[in-house]
This record gives C-alpha cells, sequence and structure tokens, in this order.
C-alpha cells in the first residue's frame, strides 16, 4: 500500500496564475436555459477562465513561479529541483520542466523533470518531489502544477465543456529538519482508464484523418477523437466509491481524525460530488474549500489555486494543518496530510 | 426500506419536480425535467441514503422507479 509519511520537507509558499479572459456557463447556449440552470446548481461551476491560443500550461505556470520566487527572495542559484506536473505539455518532447529551467533562469544544476498526471497530479508531485529532496537532502524544489484543459474540449460536448477551466500554479518546497512530517496515501486504477480519455494522438492511436470526424455520441454531446471524453457517471462513481475509504485509511495510518485539520481541500470536481464525499466522510461544510463556481475544474492546480483563492491571509499568518485529495484522470487519487507554517502566498495572478 | 419513502427522497432531490407526481411504475427517464445532473443526483443521494454505489450501467439497466428501487435492495 503506497500509505507513508516524508520528513524534514516544508511548504514554503504557493501562487496560481489564471488567464484573464473569463467565460459563464450562464452564456453556454448550446444546452437549454432549463438545462443550464440545472446544470450549474448541481455541479457548482458558474465561470471558467480560458486561456487564449498562444498561452500555455507553462506559461501559467512560469508567472506563477516568478511572482513566488520575488515574494519568497529566493536566490535562484539555490534551487535544486524543479518538478513539472501537467497533461497539457508545451511539446511531445522535449519536457517542458527544461524549458522551464532556462526560462526562469535557474542554473544549470537544478534536476528537472515531468510527471503526466491530471486531476491527482497535485498530490502525486507533492510526494515526487518531497520523497526526492527528503531522501537526498536537496535544499529548495519548485513544483510547478496545471493544465490547459480547455484546448481538448469541444464547445458542442455539454458532458466536458462547461466543467474545465486552466491554471498553472507554483509550490515553493523546503528541507527543513524542524518541519513536520507530511502523511499520503496514493492510489490508481488503470482499469477505468476509458472514463476520462483524449483517444487519439498518442503512440497507441496516432492521428489519422478519422481523429478529427466530429460524432454525435448522444443529443448535446459531440466531439472527436482528440477531445477530451468523460463519462460523468463513471467518474462520479469511482468518486464516491474510492476517495472516503482513501481519506479514512490515511486517518488509520496517521492517527487523526477530521478535527485534526483546519481545511480541506479536495480537487475541484464538481459540487455535487464533492459534497457527496464531504457528508460520507462527515466533514463539516465550513472546512471545506471551494473555487469551483469561479474557476471550474482546474486539473492539478485546483487544490493550490483554492488555497491562493480561499485562505490566502490564514496560510500567510496562521500555522494551518490540512488535508488534500486528489481524484479524477488515469484514474488516479490520493491523499496528503501536511502541515504549513506562515507560508508565502501572492494574490492569484492574471495573464 | 419503502418505495413511498424513495419516492419522497426522489420528489425532494428533484426540485422541478412536483410532490406525489412520481409514482413506483414511473419511467424516471422520461420525465420532462429529466437530464444526466438527475442521474447523478440518483447516484448521490441512493450512496448517501442506502450505501448502495450505482453505476451508469445499473442505471440503464432500470426503466421504471420500481426497477430501480428493487436493484437498490438488491444490492444492499
Amino acid at each position: 500500500m503506497a500509505l507513508f509519511s516524508i520528513k524534514n520537507i516544508r511548504i514554503s509558499g504557493v501562487a496560481a496564475c489564471v488567464p484573464k479572459h473569463e467565460e459563464s456557463n450562464y452564456d453556454y447556449n448550446w444546452i437549454s436555459e432549463t438545462e443550464r440552470k440545472m446544470l450549474v446548481k448541481t455541479i457548482g461551476i458558474e465561470k471558467r477562465r480560458i486561456a487564449s491560443e498562444k498561452t500555455t500550461t507553462a506559461d501559467m505556470c512560469y508567472e506563477a513561479a516568478v511572482k513566488l520566487l520575488e515574494e519568497l527572495n529566493w536566490n535562484k542559484n539555490d534551487i535544486e529541483a524543479l518538478v513539472f506536473v501537467s497533461q497539457s505539455p508545451d511539446y511531445f518532447l522535449p519536457a517542458s520542466s527544461v524549458l522551464l529551467q532556462d526560462r526562469l533562469k535557474l542554473p544549470k544544476t537544478t534536476l528537472a523533470f515531468d510527471v503526466n498526471l491530471g486531476c491527482s497530479g497535485y498530490a502525486y508531485g507533492l510526494s515526487v518531489i518531497s520523497g526526492l529532496m527528503s531522501s537526498t537532502g536537496l535544499k529548495k524544489g519548485l513544483l510547478l502544477a496545471g493544465d490547459k484543459s480547455t484546448s481538448s474540449l469541444n464547445p458542442k460536448d455539454k458532458s466536458s465543456y462547461p466543467l474545465f477551466g486552466d491554471a498553472g500554479t507554483a509550490t515553493a518546497i523546503e528541507y527543513d529538519t524542524y518541519s513536520s512530517k507530511m502523511d499520503f496515501n496514493l492510489q490508481s486504477d488503470g482499469s477505468g482508464h476509458q472514463a476520462i480519455i483524449i483517444p487519439h494522438g498518442g503512440m497507441r492511436n496516432p492521428v489519422t484523418e478519422e481523429s478529427y470526424q466530429e460524432e454525435e455520441i448522444e443529443k448535446g454531446i459531440v466531439r472527436h477523437k482528440r477531445n477530451l471524453a468523460l463519462d460523468g457517471l463513471e467518474v462520479f462513481n469511482f468518486s464516491l466509491r474510492e476517495v472516503a475509504p482513501n481519506i479514512k485509511k490515511l486517518y488509520e495510518y496517521n492517527s487523526t481524525s477530521n478535527d485534526d485539520y483546519d481545511y480541506f481541500l479536495f480537487h475541484q470536481a464538481n459540487l455535487l460530488m464533492n459534497e457527496s464525499i464531504r457528508k460520507k466522510l462527515k466533514i463539516e461544510p465550513e472546512k471545506v474549500l471551494y473555487t469551483l463556481k469561479n474557476f471550474g475544474n482546474t486539473s492539478s492546480a485546483s487544490i493550490p489555486l483554492t488555497m491562493v483563492s480561499e485562505i490566502n491571509t490564514q496560510l500567510k499568518t496562521e500555522p494551518l494543518s490540512l488535508l488534500l485529495c486528489g481524484f479524477g484522470v488515469g484514474l488516479s487519487w490520493g491523499s496528503v496530510a501536511l502541515k504549513t507554517n506562515k507560508i508565502a502566498c501572492p494574490q492569484i495572478i492574471e495573464i | 426500506m419503502d418505495i413511498n419513502n424513495f419516492i419522497k427522497e426522489l420528489e425532494e432531490e428533484f426540485e422541478e419536480v412536483e410532490a406525489n407526481s412520481l409514482k413506483p411504475e414511473t419511467s424516471f427517464r422520461d420525465l420532462p425535467e429529466w437530464s444526466s445532473m438527475h442521474a447523478l443526483i440518483v447516484i448521490a443521494l441512493v450512496d448517501i441514503q442506502y450505501d448502495v454505489l450505482l453505476t451508469g450501467n445499473d442505471l440503464r439497466s432500470c426503466e421504471t422507479i420500481s426497477d430501480l428501487f428493487t436493484l437498490i435492495k438488491k444490492k444492499r
């Protein structure tokens, strides 16, 4: 079981960047007004940020990282690790993390690599960079996480288009022997890989003419094979089945309960899903934070974006005990229990 | 477990549906208000109230509210 603790690592700061351009689901004319109202009420997403054609995930993460480094006043030459978590890289190859090393003017002594995960990516990314730094003693690192999910959506697909927004984030990680441990419970189930998939464009199904032929799956759902296809019912079923037991296992492992956490940051999937998970775990509503309404589902950026947006002041001024949990595409899911102590947290950046 | 109670719970969740308008023999997918959102609402309701997790296929295999209720009883 991937239940483990990482010692001597702390989060020193977190920043988030979103595109300026905003779309409202109330203006989503592909579906009827009744359906729109029902959709917004059920999934809780009113507005989403859409990156321009030229803006990439790496661009948003870059802006977040620049701001965060400025705020922390870190010497760039001290940064030894950079991990970029995304499923929308700049290129098939090379890895965007390596390009970001150069763009951020980090030294050539920085190690850099990408992690290909979506909704669970923040929890996984934290474990990867923290585990690496903890075991090697590397002093300073950057975890960049985000996605430009909107570029693979078909506006004629009501099952995916109104759900996603774009965002990029940066998290500063430091080696610190005085820090509290972080506890992780990470899981995967590839048998559910069809539930969220872009079927064509990789090596399994290379792009052909057929890849771009639109198909009507059912009323209101039109897409081609290079678009993201999301089986809402299966993802819903998976999340209700797996998320609460994962967190309960983590509680058993680290001997904690709901009362030990100030805030719960769940991946921002949809309101009905997240609220059902909250009810299953019997967590008080005021401890569970949301940015769904204004930003939608921002993939691996959703947890840090929610931190920056919803508990900015608290993160800067108080020690906090947090429970983070990401779940989705893969299928892949995981939770992290961690403590922060007055970290850098600049306001959301817009580009 | 009582089907009338289940119907009442459904009517409460489906805000647009009038009270006492659903019957055991109602084909829920044929309701004018029915949308994919209602499928999610049913799955969430059944999970929280009856501790039964319905799949997309489960839902698709049911025609009426009574079918759904029978399936929930069987899966419990």
